[in-house]
C-alpha cells in the first residue's frame, strides 16, 4: 500500500468532522494542531474511526496531535498492520455522561 | 416565588423497576447490601460491540399484568413507567378513583424515549439497513407511538386517570431530576394537586450501545461485568449503560397530612443550569453544577452544614467524577470532605434519563431508613476524587437532608434537595 | 400565571417551508403562499403520502460553522440559525449579560430523525463501528436546547418538553414562569422539527392521520368537509422572551407583545365517557390571562385536518366563544403541521398579527364542514386590530395546550 498523504487525510476529515472554520485545510496544515484547526476530541474520535474503517489501521484519538503525527502513526500502523487495541480501554477526555 | 411561602411538596409513593430486582423493596435491598447488578448484555447479542455489559431489569411484563397486546405494542420504557406508576400509586395509599382527574398531572422524563423499539422497527422496514426508501408495508401499527415518546406519558396518564398537565421532559441524562423538578413546580404553582412523575429509559439496544461505543463513553471492562461500574475509583473506564425507571406520587404536604399519608421526603429544592460548553464534555471546574447546587440549596433553605448525604451523578467516566468532585468542593468548601458521597450507578449502572429518578428514589429511601447506600466497586482512590465516597458498605446514620445531582449530554447540570418531612405539629 | 404580565417578547426567529426569516415568512403567509408541495428530498411515490411542507432553500453552511454541520440534524441547524436571528432581532447579546440568567426552553417531538436514519442504516447495513460519534446526541430530544445553549453561552435554567404538537406552548409557558419566579431574565423558547425523510414518513404512516391526497393544494384542508388528514412539515420558530424590567433596563427595542396566559390538559382514555380536555385548556389559559372569551380577537387553531379532530376543536371553540364567536385561522395550511415547531410558529405568527393588525388566512379550506359554525379567516388576510390572540395546540394522544399572547400595552 502506498503512503497515505495529507490529501487523503483531509478528505476524511472534511467528510466526517466538517471543514475547518479557522484554516484552509488545503494549505500547509501539517504541523497545525487539531485543536488549533478547531477539532475537539469527539471530532478526533470520529476521524480515528473513519481512518480505521478506510485503512484498517488504528490511530488513537489521544495521539492525534497534528496531521503530520497522525499520518506518521497511520502509515506506521498500516505498514506493521499492528492492531493497537490498548487504545480501546481508555475513555475519552471529552466525554462525560 | 410570589410573596407567600411556597407550598411544601412531598413524596408519598415510590415505584421502581431497576436492575437487580423488581420493586422498591428489592431496589433498596440491593443498594444497601452493596451488590452490583450489571452483567453481560442478554437483551441482544452484544458480540460486535466494544462495550458488552449493561444493567438490565429482570422485567416480566406478564407478571406485571400487561395484556398480550400491551406487551406487543408498548415500548419497554413505557412498560417500566406504567408498572412504576402502579406501584407508586398503591404505595401512596391512593386509588386511581381517589384522584380528581383535572387536578392530577404527569411529568415523565426520558432521554431516549422509545428508541429501542425504533431501532428494532427500523431494522425491519429497511430490511437490515439495505434500503434508504424504507418499506412502509412492513411498519407495525404502533410505530407512531415510538416516533414521538409522548406515548410514555399518555399511558401513565391513562393508567392513573390524569387529565391535568401532562408532559414528557427530555433533557438527556438529567431528565429524571428535571421531570420531578417540573412536577414539583406544577404543585407549587397550583396547577395540580397530585403529580405522578419520574423517569424511564430502556436504552439497551444496538443503536445506543453503538453510539456510546463510538465515543468510548462506556466501560469496555467486559471481563468483569459486575465490577465494571467504578465511580470515583482510579481505574474507572467509563459508565455501564443500564435501563430502569422510578416514578413518584407527589402531593402538597398539607394535603398528604390531611389524608394521613406517609411522606418519604419533601422536595425542598430543585435547580438546573447549563454549562454552555460542549455537548458531551465538562469543564473540570464544575462551576455550572455548583451553581445549580447552590440555587437548589438556597431554595431548600439549607446550607452545607445541614447536608447528611450527597447522592452523586458518579457515572464512572474519568471526566464526570472529577468534575462533580470539583463542584461539591466549590459549593461546600471544606464541608465537602465531611459529607458522605455515593453513586448508586456503581450497582445499577447508568440508565440515562431514568437514573435521576432512581437516584431520587434512593435519596428518599435513605431519609426513610437512615441508611446511606455505598459506592460499590471502590478499590483504588483517585487523587482527583478525594471525598468520602462511602466505599462498598452502606452506612447507618440519620439522614435529614440529601442533595442529588445529575449531569447530562447537552451540558445540563441539575440538583435536587430532599429533606425529612416536617413532623406533624 | 399571575406574574405573566411582567414579560415581553422582543425577538423572533422563523424557519418555515414558505419562508426563511420572520419577514419572508410573514409576507408569504399574508400573501397566501404555501410551502406545501410534492416531496423533493426523496422520491415519495412509493408511499401513500407524497406531499409535505419542506424547507428546501435553507443553506446551513452559509450560516453556521462548518464543523457543526456533520454533527447536527437539519432540525438543529434550523434551530441554531433561527436562534441567531431571534437574538439579533431582540438585540440581546448573551455575552453582555449574566449567562446564568439566560435559559433555553425548547420542544421536540421526534428528535433528529433524518440523522438517526443515516446512523441506523450504518448500524444495520454495515455494523456498529460505522456509527458516528455524533449519534450520541444529534438525534436526541434535548439536542436543540444543548446546541443553542453552547453556541450562545446561555447557562440558565433550561429544559425540553416533548408533547408532540403541544410541547412548544408548554415550553414557552414554562419560560414565562421562570421569568416570573426571577430564576432567569430572558429565554429562547420554541421548537423545530425536520422529520421529512423516508424513515420519518414511514414512522408516521401507521398513525393514519397523514393526508394521502397527492395534489399539494388539496391535501390539507382543516375544517373543510373534504378534510382528509394533515401534511407533515418541517421548520419552526423561536422567541426571545424577557422580564419586562430587565428588557427595559437594557434598552430593548421593539416589543412584539407578551405571553399572558397558559394552561394544558390531557384527554381521558377513550371510552371512559369523560369529556375531552381542550375547552378546559382554553378556559384555563383565559383565566390565567385574566380575560373573558370576548377579549380574544383571534384564535390560531390546532387545525388537525382530521374530521373528528376538527369537529372536536370546533366544538370546544363554540363551547367557550359561542358559535362563530371569534375569528379563527390556521396559517399552518401553508406549512403543514410542524410538530414541536408548529405551535412555536403559530405563537410567532400571532405576535406578528398583533404587530401589524392583520390576521393571516387559512388557505385551501373553502367548504366548511358540518358542525358548530366557525368564523374562519379564509383565502385572504383580514385587517383588524389584534390585542389578544389565543394559540391552540394538541399533541397526539390527548395533549391539549392553550396560550394567550397580548399586545404589550393591552
Amino acid at each position: 500500500m502506498s503512503e497515505i498523504t495529507l490529501d487523503r487525510l483531509v478528505t476524511v476529515i472534511r467528510e466526517c468532522a466538517g471543514d475547518s472554520d479557522e484554516f484552509d485545510l488545503d494549505g500547509d496544515i501539517l504541523d497545525v494542531t487539531f485543536e488549533e484547526l478547531g477539532y475537539d476530541s469527539l471530532a478526533l474520535l470520529e476521524i480515528s474511526a473513519r481512518l480505521q474503517e478506510e485503512f484498517g489501521a488504528t490511530v488513537s484519538e489521544t495521539e492525534m496531535e497534528t496531521p503530520r503525527i497522525t499520518l506518521r502513526l497511520l502509515n506506521e500502523a498500516v505498514r506493521s498492520d499492528a492492531d493497537r487495541t490498548d487504545a480501546d480501554r481508555t475513555d475519552s477526555s471529552e466525554v462525560a455522561a | 416565588m410570589t410573596g407567600s411561602a411556597p407550598k411544601s411538596v412531598v413524596v408519598t409513593g415510590i415505584g421502581v423497576r431497576a436492575p437487580g430486582g423488581v420493586g422498591k423493596r428489592a431496589f433498596w435491598e440491593l443498594l444497601t447490601a452493596g451488590r452490583t447488578a450489571t452483567r453481560t448484555i442478554s437483551l441482544f447479542d452484544p458480540t460486535p460491540f466494544r462495550s458488552r455489559i449493561a444493567g438490565e431489569v429482570d422485567f416480566d411484563p406478564v407478571a406485571e399484568g400487561f395484556s398480550a397486546e400491551q406487551i406487543a405494542t408498548y415500548d419497554r420504557a413505557t412498560q417500566f413507567a406504567v408498572a412504576c406508576a402502579r406501584e407508586a400509586l398503591a404505595d401512596s395509599g391512593l386509588a386511581a378513583g381517589d384522584l380528581d382527574p383535572e387536578r392530577t398531572g404527569v411529568s415523565i422524563g426520558t432521554a431516549v424515549g422509545c428508541s429501542t423499539s425504533l431501532d428494532r422497527e427500523y431494522e425491519r422496514v429497511s430490511r437490515g439497513g439495505a434500503e434508504w426508501l424504507v418499506d412502509h408495508t412492513l411498519a407495525v401499527p404502533q410505530l407512531f407511538d415510538y416516533f414521538t415518546p409522548t406515548s410514555i406519558s399518555r399511558e401513565v396518564a391513562w393508567e392513573v386517570g390524569a387529565e391535568g398537565p401532562v408532559t414528557v421532559v427530555s433533557t438527556g441524562c438529567t431528565s429524571g431530576l428535571d421531570a420531578v423538578g417540573y412536577g414539583t413546580e406544577l404543585i407549587r404553582d397550583g396547577r395540580a394537586d397530585v403529580v405522578v412523575c419520574g423517569a424511564t429509559d430502556a436504552p439497551v439496544s444496538p443503536i445506543t450501545v453503538a453510539c456510546f461505543d463510538a465515543i468510548k463513553a462506556t466501560s469496555a471492562n467486559n471481563d468483569d461485568p459486575a465490577g465494571a461500574s467504578r465511580p470515583f475509583d482510579r481505574d474507572r473506564d467509563g459508565f455501564v449503560l443500564a435501563e430502569g425507571a422510578a416514578v413518584f406520587v407527589l402531593e402538597e404536604a398539607a394535603a398528604a397530612r390531611r389524608r394521613g399519608a406517609h411522606a418519604y421526603a419533601e422536595i425542598s429544592g430543585f435547580a438546573t443550569r447549563s454549562n454552555a460548553y460542549h455537548m458531551t464534555g465538562l469543564r473540570p471546574d464544575g462551576r455550572e453544577m455548583s451553581e445549580a447546587i447552590d440555587a437548589a440549596m438556597r431554595q431548600a433553605r439549607r446550607t452545607g452544614g445541614d447536608l447528611h448525604y450527597i447522592n452523586a451523578h458518579g457515572s464512572g467516566t474519568r471526566q464526570n467524577d472529577r468534575h462533580e468532585t470539583a463542584a461539591f468542593k466549590r459549593s461546600f468548601g471544606q464541608r465537602a470532605y465531611e459529607v458522605p458521597v455515593s453513586s448508586i450507578k456503581s450497582m445499577i449502572g447508568h440508565s440515562l434519563g431514568a437514573i435521576g429518578s432512581l437516584e431520587l428514589a434512593a435519596s428518599a429511601l435513605a431519609i426513610e431508613h437512615g441508611v446511606i447506600p455505598p459506592t460499590a466497586n471502590y478499590a483504588e482512590p483517585d487523587p482527583e476524587c478525594d471525598l468520602d465516597y462511602v466505599p462498598n458498605v452502606a452506612r447507618e446514620r440519620r439522614v435529614d437532608t440529601v442533595l442529588s445531582v445529575g449531569s447530562g449530554f447537552g451540558g445540563f447540570q441539575s440538583a435536587a434537595v430532599l429533606t425529612k418531612p416536617a413532623e406533624v405539629a | 400565571m399571575s406574574t405573566a404580565t411582567a414579560n415581553v417578547v422582543t425577538g423572533l426567529g422563523v424557519v418555515a417551508p414558505n419562508g426563511l426569516g420572520t419577514e419572508e415568512y410573514w409576507a408569504a403567509t399574508l400573501a397566501g403562499e404555501s410551502g406545501i408541495d410534492v416531496i423533493k428530498r426523496f422520491d415519495p411515490h412509493g408511499y401513500p403520502v407524497t406531499v409535505a411542507g419542506e424547507v428546501l432553500d435553507f443553506d446551513a453552511a452559509a450560516h453556521l460553522p462548518k464543523r457543526l454541520l456533520p454533527q447536527t440534524d437539519r432540525m438543529t441547524q434550523h434551530a441554531l440559525v433561527a436562534a441567531d436571528w431571534a437574538l439579533a432581532d431582540a438585540g440581546l447579546r448573551p455575552d453582555a449579560t449574566d449567562a446564568f440568567r439566560l435559559g433555553v426552553l425548547t420542544a421536540s417531538a421526534s428528535g433528529g430523525f433524518e440523522f438517526g436514519q443515516r446512523e441506523l442504516e450504518k448500524l444495520w447495513g454495515t455494523g456498529p463501528a460505522k456509527v458516528s460519534a455524533y449519534q450520541s446526541f444529534a438525534w436526541f430530544y434535548a439536542v436543540n436546547t444543548g446546541q443553542i445553549s453552547i453556541r450562545n453561552g446561555m447557562k440558565g435554567h433550561s429544559s425540553v418538553f416533548v408533547g408532540e404538537q403541544a410541547g412548544a406552548l408548554d415550553a414557552a409557558a414554562h419560560a414565562v414562569r421562570l421569568l416570573g419566579q426571577d430564576t432567569i431574565d430572558a429565554a429562547l423558547t420554541g421548537g423545530f422539527e425536520a422529520s421529512v425523510c423516508p424513515w420519518g414518513l414511514v414512522a408516521q404512516l401507521p398513525g393514519g392521520l397523514l393526508s394521502e391526497v397527492p395534489e399539494p393544494h388539496r391535501a390539507y384542508l382543516p375544517f373543510d368537509r373534504r378534510a382528509c388528514g394533515y401534511v407533515p412539515g418541517e421548520g419552526g420558530a423561536v422567541l426571545v422572551v424577557e422580564k419586562e424590567d430587565t428588557a427595559s433596563a437594557r434598552g430593548a427595542g421593539r416589543v412584539y407583545g407578551r405571553i399572558a396566559g397558559h394552561a394544558s390538559t390531557f384527554d381521558p382514555r377513550p371510552g371512559s365517557g369523560r369529556p375531552p380536555g381542550l375547552a378546559r385548556a382554553v378556559r384555563g389559559a383565559l383565566d390565567a390571562a385574566g380575560l373573558e372569551p370576548g377579549a380574544i380577537d383571534v384564535v390560531f387553531a390546532d387545525a388537525a385536518g382530521v374530521p373528528a379532530l376538527d369537529r372536536a376543536e370546533a366544538e370546544a371553540l363554540a363551547e367557550v366563544f359561542g358559535p362563530g364567536g371569534v375569528p379563527v385561522t390556521a396559517p399552518k395550511t401553508m406549512t403543514g403541521r410542524l410538530y414541536a415547531g408548529g405551535a412555536a410558529l403559530d405563537t410567532a405568527t400571532a405576535l406578528l398579527s398583533i404587530r401589524d393588525s392583520v390576521v393571516p388566512p387559512t388557505v385551501g379550506t373553502t367548504e366548511p364542514a358540518t358542525g358548530p359554525a366557525l368564523d374562519l379567516v379564509l383565502g385572504s388576510p383580514r385587517e383588524m386590530p389584534v390585542r389578544s390572540a389565543l394559540v391552540i395546540a394538541r399533541g397526539a394522544g390527548g395533549f391539549n395546550s392553550a396560550l394567550v399572547v397580548q399586545r404589550h400595552d393591552a
